[in-house]
């Protein structure tokens, strides 16, 4: 069947959110090369796929199958996904850029030696594919025109809004067996640990973040406790990390984690582009900063031109004595 | 172990990226030029590695013969050899042209000196960001790779490679020869010290060609994105702000 396929990304049968933007972004596309779309899903069978299908008004199913397809893995996921190439008739296979999806397709691309375009904004076809992608984790943009039929590609995570269809639509579901090389379970997850439940730095709904100026580790308590607070996490930026006052697991922007909470709180960061490209989705930014002329200061929608170290402990304040708790 | 450690010249941009009139490339006239911190941390921990087990760190680099600099740096925090492949198109060649020199060049390279036991890559470029080349590479070798690694364990002939992944860890076992890609965070980078930066100086790079086919993917032009002209509200400037803070809190409703 031809058509525009798109990847749903999931972690053992529980859907990764960002499917919705590839859906979503997938239609537009199908709509656009007048193709209809096919969602596909590696390994396990799980009623969250076809319930996203049906939401994002997409008909038709597909859930590639092996014995050998246990958990995931790179390696294996990706030569299922290539597998596609031989058993139907993909006009175009994208996915949603996280760090998964752009794993995936870059196996799948390298095991079929077609193209991979990562991070993708805006796909034509014309008489090749013309592209617009993010290249600077998103701080510049590049056009560029990919000859040949097929391509491999993925959309920039948080670049597409997930609009789901007016009307939910009837799923059919095919089960499509692939043969997969058995030395490719070498790269299946072998173990997990979890660290956090609930919300991550990249679903929190607020983050409150620090840069430089906050000056030392011991100085991030503070932060800590209006995160407490508010349910949010903590961040940071490069120069925290490089310091060594957190983890890496903490830092926003174009090599650290992407964010997109309702708010994000920016204590003494300057707001380099670097680190801009992984809060720019905020969809509040609030910059605490005693230069009215940082970066992040005249980007943010909102600011305070003061001391982190006295403003923080004031907001804390007055959150209590709002709730009544000091 | 040897190791094999890729990296890319990139410029090191400020505040701003701006481009070139031409809109064919990052203009450059003012900047420095630097690597992935990916790239700089998978440098580092084939240094701590072969600090650990013994062994040789060749650093290698696709790109203009200005890409000496970034193995010359290399030198100075821990890289043993080095090797440059040529490109003097004074354009970047696409993720698939690039994959395939470096293959080239792996091969080159293991006739002559022997296998790689593992070869860094880092998570993506800090420029192009294709996401891929890494992937190209290891699977024209046909060897494992995973990306996203935050740490590596050497247990006898396998390695323990793990990531972090919302929420938690993955720990993957990958025999060797493997291929990684590495991720920011892995451990803190060096700084040169006067032992490494006479050893920068004594570097001697090997330069070579590659013939490899042409990619499908071609530059038209870079451009910013459009930016948001946002006025920004200023709330105060000093602890008394904490009143219209907590306010606009209540009022997204996170309070
Ligand atoms: C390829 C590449 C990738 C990168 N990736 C990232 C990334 O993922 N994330 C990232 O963050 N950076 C990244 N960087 C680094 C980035 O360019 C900046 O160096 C870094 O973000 C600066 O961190 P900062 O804002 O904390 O520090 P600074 O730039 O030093 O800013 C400190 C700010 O704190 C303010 N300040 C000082 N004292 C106080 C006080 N008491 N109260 C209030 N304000 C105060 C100052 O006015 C200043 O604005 C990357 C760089 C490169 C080249
Ligand atoms: N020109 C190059 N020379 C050497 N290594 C490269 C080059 N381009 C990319 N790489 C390596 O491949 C990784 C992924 O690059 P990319 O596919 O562009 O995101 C980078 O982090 C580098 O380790």
């Amino acid at each position: 069947m031809p058509g525009v396929y798109v990847l749903a990304e999931h972690d053992r049968g529980v859907t990764d959110p960002a499917t919705h933007e590839a859906f979503t972004a997938a239609s537009a596309l199908a709509a656009n090369l007048g193709e209809s779309v096919v969602a596909v899903c590696v390994g396990s069978f799980d009623s969250d796929f076809e319930i996203a299908c049906s939401q994002y008004g997409i008909s038709e199913g597909i859930i590639l199958t092996s014995p050998l397809i246990t958990d995931y893995g790179p390696e294996i996921w990706g030569q299922a996904v290539a597998d596609l190439l031989k058993l139907c008739d993909p006009r175009v296979i994208v996915a949603v850029g996280t760090d998964k999806g752009n794993e995936v397709l870059a196996q799948a691309s390298a095991r079929s030696d077609m193209p991979f375009v990562a991070n993708c904004v805006e796909v034509e076809h014309k008489a090749d594919w013309a592209i617009t992608r993010t290249q600077w984790g998103g701080s510049l943009l590049e056009d560029v025109t990919v000859s040949g039929d097929f391509l491999f590609l993925s959309y920039a995570h948080h670049a597409v809004e997930p609009v789901p269809s007016a009307t939910p639509s009837e799923v059919t579901l095919q089960l499509l067996e692939v043969e997969v090389d058995s030395a490719l379970t070498r790269t299946l997850v072998q173990e997990r640990t979890t660290l956090t439940e609930g919300a991550t730095l990249s679903t929190a709904s607020v983050v409150i973040s620090g840069g430089r100026g906050v000056g030392s580790a011991d100085a991030f308590a503070p932060l800590e406790e209006l995160a407490e607070l508010l349910s949010g996490k903590v961040g940071c930026s490069r120069a925290v990390t490089n310091n060594g006052w957190r983890s890496h697991a903490d830092q926003v922007g174009q090599t650290g984690t992407r964010i997109a909470p309702e708010i994000y709180i920016a204590c003494g960061i300057s707001g380099a582009i670097q680190h801009w490209v992984g809060a720019m989705a905020s969809k509040n930014i609030l910059a605490i900063n005693t230069d009215p002329e940082a970066n992040m200061v005249t980007k943010a929608g909102y600011a305070v031109i003061a001391d982190l170290h006295e403003v923080v402990p004031a907001v804390i304040d007055e959150i209590k004595r709002r709730r009544g708790t000091t | 172990m040897r190791i094999l450690v890729c990296v890319k010249r990139v410029p090191a941009p400020g505040s701003r990226i701006n481009v070139t009139e031409d809109g064919l490339s990052v203009d450059t006239a003012h900047l420095g030029f630097t690597t992935s911190p990916h790239e700089e941390c998978a440098l580092e921990e084939a240094a701590q590695l072969i600090e650990e087990h013994g062994g040789s760190v060749c650093v290698l680099t696709v790109g203009p013969a200005e890409a000496e600099e970034q193995l010359r740096y290399a030198a100075s925090v821990g890289g043993t050899d080095f090797s440059l492949v040529l490109n003097d198109t004074g354009q970047d060649w696409d993720p698939q042209q690039t994959a395939a020199s470096i293959g080239e060049a792996v091969h080159q390279l293991e006739a002559e000196t022997g296998i790689f036991d593992l070869i860094l890559f880092g998570n993506e470029s800090a420029d192009a960001g294709g996401y891929q080349v890494g992937v190209r590479v290891a699977v024209a070798l046909n060897r494992p790779i995973v990306n996203g690694i935050k740490g590596i364990e050497v247990e006898g002939e396998s390695l323990a490679a793990s990531r972090e992944v919302d929420g938690g860890i993955e720990v993957y076992s990958l025999p060797t020869p493997a291929v990684l890609g590495i991720k920011e965070g892995i451990n803190l980078p060096r700084y040169p010290t006067m032992k490494g930066r006479l050893a920068s100086k004594k570097a001697e790079i090997q330069t070579t060609e590659t013939k490899v086919p042409a990619g499908t993917q071609r530059l038209v032009r870079l451009h910013r994105p459009e930016e948001k002209v946002t006025e920004t509200e200023v709330l105060g400037d000093g602890p008394e702000a904490a009143t219209k803070i907590v306010d606009l809190l209540d009022e997204l409703g996170v309070l």
